[in-house]
């Protein structure tokens, strides 16, 4: 190679940030250069734009992902609202046969489901990824092709999920889908609400990991945690909830679909299984979910009422360590949806009481929104209107949440229509409302200047306001009297006919609310005129945008010293709109942005980001197809498509990740050069590889949760003659996974100290000791006779779940060891190497629990 | 009146729901929380009230306080006063409440909870109608029964709850919370009535296509002529009275309605489907949905399935007009 640009360099002695940091006030006074300003515009200009024609939906921008994600969300929570307003027209009168049995069930099952699955979290992630960049001062998402692969993933699903409605065929169970009777349930209709879900599920989570590494990695220069928006700080918490939430039900997922497909029964009492099982991983799902859907609303809040009141937040640590606190205590609650199952005493007290303390962060929350407004000077606004209906709204659902918390009260009201209320009080006023207002605050920012109508706005808001509350204030009443949940009819004699008929008129008025918003929103706006940039003089940086429209996300990325730079740092916008910031220009006409440090947001690389591509489309389409296949049994077709999936995604890797940069630092301006490329603890990836994999592991703990689960419900378990995992094979298992675990790590080590060939030798080791892996891993359980008990049926399906993770640790260690040989993982550039490893660090301990547990547990237990 | 049968009209079924003329006590209605008859009810009804008031007066101070701040106050307000409001607000009160009444509400619940003073009724749901056995105290056999629950005054009684299939929920507003019933996993509740009167219990979770139509009544008696009716029941069935009857059972028999239904004193021993040996001596028909008149039973032998949507029992639309009203009175006859 001529004049190699690294040949200064080595795997031990890699570039490193140069130069200045922080900027001094001289610096950022000095003036910008018009000419090389406007080149830099253009050169930003072309790498960011959109495509044109077909190719638009291959767009990967924050902002078109963001944009259509949330549109998405939008539409299937329509499509379910619909849902809801037949259901009520069925309900209005006693004895209806406007809907039969069946088709009412299909529509409440779908109501739910769409509502949480295809639109409280979407939605959640679809504004996050409109708007965290922004709120960060950064170009885009770090892994803007991962929200497109997610997006249509989202798509995929949510229409072959909601399709199913068309055509007769959805799940009837409820959205909790309780076994035994979604298991025995006929049709497909369990199997499209299971795996079309599960697919959605890994996309919501595949989102997460970007918004959460986003927050990690992507803040500008000098915005230490402790300057975060406390948006950013919600999308922490949330994005860490959903990592932990989503895969307890998507190991459910996988036990029950293994039941539904393969009659293995975990759910089946008369075979050893347990219904139960089903209830605590769902509801260890289900209530943070809840919060899930909660807490960005109170994000957005918490965006909108600084603003209001035209001042900083009151008691920032306060609502950050309650955000937290409401987080972890989520996890501890799920028993409250069980109070009726017949749980001991000793574990309904604790679960009332866990119950109840949520109250204290909850209630902190919205006493710092109070105190803001108090102290600061409100300036009345259609924002802050529907804030106010949402609090009003929210805090009548908490408090019937406290009712509901004290176990005995709630074996009185459970599965009522007392908690349809509750429910859809703390929905309504904890995610319609304060998502309507964050809409209408955030609007000029989407829409570049251009505001939504204010008397629409004020339209809107009382009918929905006036309709929601003559609806489901009474159902309170209702379920009181004795209406359950989930009935399609009900006699004259019960008296609840009148209140019905009074909810089913309300909800027409909400129906009617709706339109008059979605009109609002959705109108074409071209004439509209252009006001301020910053039309509620708000202090974030997301109204540092450009305005009209630039697609570079950002103009130059500022150094950050408050929580309100637009307030206390005079000059910033007209700064950055100079390009005297960081990153005014792309010297290769790349995509990049800033990666900094975790805590401090000291500048430490320039990332390149993916731009737009098809190939995200096919793997999502054929991610899709491995998902949606099995539902109506086709495996073989669902194997392929998965295998096309893989291969697609391994392109896209090949070809748009850990490129090999064309010099090892750039010149970011203010003085600093910052290294073109970075791997290990300092690249967003390997952030993103340790966050998915935490994810992994907790779906893993659910299904170990299920072992020892069985094992105190059970009288005998394992049961007595049961036929065990082959001892020797599993005792070989857990010596190759060590094995290839130490060949990756090594090879990780000798690439590094450039030691290449020696390097490749090592991964050929490890990717051989993972084939023998698989081998003796199946070999274990081969005999197994899963449909007999759920013994063995558990042991074949931790064996399952190993297989796949050493299948797929065993692609990562072949596409580092084709790549090493191309030579695009060299000892400098290893990051894919850095990222396999730590892989292989949750895969190997996954393998190791599972070898204790299936190997040497059952002897000890019996 | 009898439904048409030239016509053989496919009679909706939800538009026979309605019983009739039950004689109803309070407010709220037969199947209601605040129309209490039992002493685990009244003390849910008194901690209700008290958490509605308590809900009440906090939801007016929040909104008033969030009111106050947002249209009335004009001029900012020192900070140190933000402070005292989120400690206070946010903290000390929340604490206080929540502390009292999880005292209050979790000190109740062994009593809710506490065994039976001695008779034993066992609720197994089926899909969808309810199989009870009575076990008074140190009974052998249990008195087998269906569809609806008769329970003495003034006494605690322990319900063993089982579950055929799926998970139900049994639950009579009026004397108590609910509890679960689970297949392959038992459960129990006890209830202590108070009060005489005919309530109505409907199962809460749902399960399945006919969910809304699985309730039941409850009789609450006094003690004596409770064990009187117990007796009553205990009894086998009652010899067809009339030639019509007598017809009516004899297609009972030829239609092979015994293979699913049991009537204590006659071949019929099926345990399938409800035991039928007192059913006409119920006050409905269809587990809680049916009022029990002759047109009722006729429509509900006729076309079950239309009644009770994927109801298991078969439709008998092959019976004529006059072997179903023979049928029907055989069937109300069996007091």
């Amino acid at each position: 190679m001529i004049d190699d640009p690294f040949a200064a360099y080595s795997g031990t002695n890699r570039p490193k940030p140069e130069g200045i940091y922080p900027p001094t006030e001289e610096m950022l006074s000095e003036p910008v250069d018009p000419q090389w300003k406007a080149a830099c515009e253009d050169r930003l200009r072309k790498a960011w734009i959109a495509p044109k024609g077909l190719a638009y939906f291959t767009a990967v921008n924050n902002d078109k992902i963001g944009a259509w994600y949330s549109l998405t969300a939008l539409f299937f929570m329509l499509m379910a609202g619909v849902l809801a307003l037949l259901m009520r027209v069925q309900l209005a009168v006693p004895d209806n046969t406007f809907l039969d049995a069946d088709r009412y069930n299909q529509f409440f099952t779908m109501h739910g489901s769409a509502m949480m699955f295809l639109f409280a979290v979407p939605m959640f992630e679809a504004i996050s990824i409109l708007v965290l960049p922004a709120f960060l001062g950064a170009r885009d998402m770090p892994f803007p092709r991962l929200s497109a692969y997610g997006f249509w993933c989202f798509v995929i699903g949510g229409i072959f999920v909601m399709g199913s409605i068309l055509f007769d065929a959805a799940p009837t169970s409820g959205w909790f889908m309780y076994p035994p009777l979604s298991t025995e349930a006929e049709g497909i209709g369990t199997d499209i609400w299971l795996l079309g879900l599960a697919f959605i599920e890994v996309a919501s989570i595949a989102a997460a990991v970007e918004l959460i590494v986003g927050v990690l990695k992507c803040r500008p220069p000098g915005m230490r945690v402790n300057l975060m928006p406390l948006y950013a700080w919600y999308v922490l918490v949330v994005g860490g909830m959903i990592l932990f939430a989503f895969p307890p039900l998507i190991a459910g997922d996988f036990l029950f679909e293994l039941q539904r497909g393969f009659d293995w029964p975990f759910f089946d009492p008369t075979r050893g299984g347990d219904p139960m099982l089903w209830q605590h991983l769902f509801w260890i799902f289900g209530h943070p979910e809840v919060y899930i859907i909660f807490l960005p609303s109170i994000a957005i809040a918490a965006m909108v009422i600084p603003t209001v009141a035209q001042r900083p937040i009151v008691g920032y640590s306060w609502i950050v360590l309650s955000a937290v606190g409401v987080g972890f205590l989520s996890f501890g609650l799920w028993v409250h949806h069980m109070f009726t199952t017949g749980l001991p005493n000793i574990s309904l007290g604790f679960f009332s009481a866990a119950s109840e303390a949520v109250v204290i962060p909850t209630g902190i929350q919205i006493f710092v929104f109070a105190a803001t407004l108090m102290v600061g000077k409100v300036q009345k606004s259609l924002p802050m209107l529907w804030i106010s209906g949402a609090l009003a709204i929210f805090v009548l659902g908490g408090l019937t949440g406290v009712m509901l918390a004290i176990a005995p009260f709630n074996w009185a009201v459970h599965d009522t229509y007392f908690i349809v209320a509750h429910l859809h009080y703390t929905l309504f006023g904890g995610m319609i409302f304060p998502v309507i207002a964050g809409i209408y605050y955030f609007y000029p920012f989407f829409r570049k200047g251009k505001m939504m109508s204010k008397t629409l706005g004020r339209w809107s808001f009382w009918l929905i306001f006036v309709g929601f509350n003559a609806a489901f204030l009474p159902m309170h009443y209702t379920g009181l009297i004795g209406m359950p949940r989930r009935v399609y009819t009900y006699g004259e004699n019960v008296g609840w006919g009148w209140l019905n008929m009074l909810s089913t008129a309300a909800s027409f008025v909400i129906a009617a609310g709706f339109l008059v918003f979605v009109w609002d929103l959705l109108r074409p706006k071209r004439d509209f005129e252009i006001e301020k940039r910053n039309p509620w003089n708000a202090g974030t940086l997301e109204w540092s945008h450009n305005v009209p429209e630039e697609q570079w996300g950002v103009r130059s990325i500022p150094h950050v010293t408050s929580r309100y730079p637009l307030w206390d740092q005079p000059r910033l916008v007209e700064r950055m709109d100079a390009g005297r910031y960081y990153l005014a220009d792309t010297e290769f006409g790349y995509r990049e942005t800033l990666i900094t440090s975790v805590l401090d947001g000291q500048p430490m690389h320039v990332q390149r980001v993916t731009g737009p591509a098809y190939v995200t489309l096919l793997a999502a389409a054929f991610t899709g197809g491995a998902f949606i296949f099995p539902t109506f049994g086709w495996y073989a077709p669902a194997i392929v498509s998965g295998a096309f999936a893989i291969v697609c995604v391994l392109y896209w890797l090949w070809t748009a990740t850990a490129q090999i940069p064309e010099k090892p630092t750039s010149d970011v301006g203010l003085g600093l050069r910052l290294p073109r490329y970075a791997s290990g603890p300092d690249a967003p990836g390997w952030w993103a590889v340790w966050i998915t994999m935490l994810g992994d592991a907790t779906a893993f703990a659910s299904l170990i949760f299920g072992f020892f689960f069985y094992w105190t419900a059970n009288e005998a378990f394992p049961p007595p003659l049961a036929e065990h995992a082959d001892g020797a094979l599993v005792a070989a298992a857990a010596v190759l996974v060590s094995l290839s675990w130490g060949a990756t790590r090594g090879a990780r080590w000798l690439n590094r100290h450039d030691h290449v060939p020696a390097a490749q030798a090592a991964l050929l080791v490890a990717c051989l000791s993972s084939a023998l892996c698989i081998a003796s891993a199946y070999g274990a359980v081969a005999d197994l006779r899963p449909t007999a008990h759920v013994y063995p049926a558990l042991i074949c399906a931790m064996a399952v779940w190993l297989i796949g993770h050493l299948g797929l640790g065993l692609i990562g260690q072949g596409y580092c060891l084709a790549r090493s040989l191309a030579k695009r993982l060299t000892p400098i550039f290893d990051a894919d190497l850095a990222n396999v490893t730590l892989l292989w660090h949750f895969i190997t301990l996954q393998a190791l629990i599972t070898c204790v547990v299936i190997g040497l547990l059952p002897g000890w237990m019996t | 009146m009898l439904p048409d049968h030239a016509t053989r009209s496919r009679m909706s079924g939800a538009g026979k729901i309605g019983l009739a003329a039950l004689t109803l006590t309070g407010c709220g209605g037969p199947q209601s929380v605040l129309n209490t008859a039992g002493s685990d009810a009244r003390v849910l009804l008194t901690m209700l009230s008290v958490m509605l008031v308590g809900l009440v007066i906090i939801w007016i101070l929040v909104n008033g306080m969030m009111l106050f701040f947002n249209q009335l106050q004009t001029g900012a307000h020192e900070e140190r006063y933000a402070r005292y409001l989120i400690v206070g607000g946010g903290i000390f009160f929340p604490t206080l409440v929540i502390t009292a009444l999880l005292v209050w509400g979790l000190s109740i619940m062994p009593d809710q909870r506490a065994p039976g003073d001695g008779l034993r009724v066992e609720v197994t749901g089926e899909q969808w109608w309810w199989r009870i056995a009575y076990w008074p105290e140190g009974a052998e056999t249990p008195v087998i029964a269906a569809n609806e629950i008769r329970l003495p005054v003034g006494q605690r009684v322990e319900f063993d709850l089982k579950s055929a299939r799926v998970i139900h929920s049994f639950w009579i507003p009026a004397l108590g919370g609910k509890m679960d019933m689970f297949p392959g996993r038992d459960t129990r509740l006890s209830l202590e009535p108070t009060e005489v009167g005919i309530f109505r219990g409907q199962c809460a979770e749902f399960c399945g296509a006919s969910h809304a139509l699985m309730a039941f009544h409850v009789v609450t008696m006094e003690p004596a002529d409770f064990d009187a009716w117990l007796a009553a029941q205990a009894a086998p069935a009652m010899a067809p009275d009339g030639d019509l009857a007598r017809r009516g059972a004899a297609i009972f028999a030829e239609q092979g309605c015994g293979a699913c239904h049991a009537v204590r004193g006659s071949d019929a021993s099926g345990q399938v489907g409800p035991d039928l040996t007192h059913v006409g001596s119920r006050l409905s028909l269809g587990a809680g949905i049916l009022a029990p008149t002759l047109a009722n039973y006729m429509a509900w032998i006729d076309h079950t399935g239309d009644i009770k949507p994927e109801v298991e029992m078969p439709a008998y639309d092959h019976l004529g007009d006059d072997e179903l009203t023979a049928l029907a009175t055989y069937l109300m006859g069996l007091k």
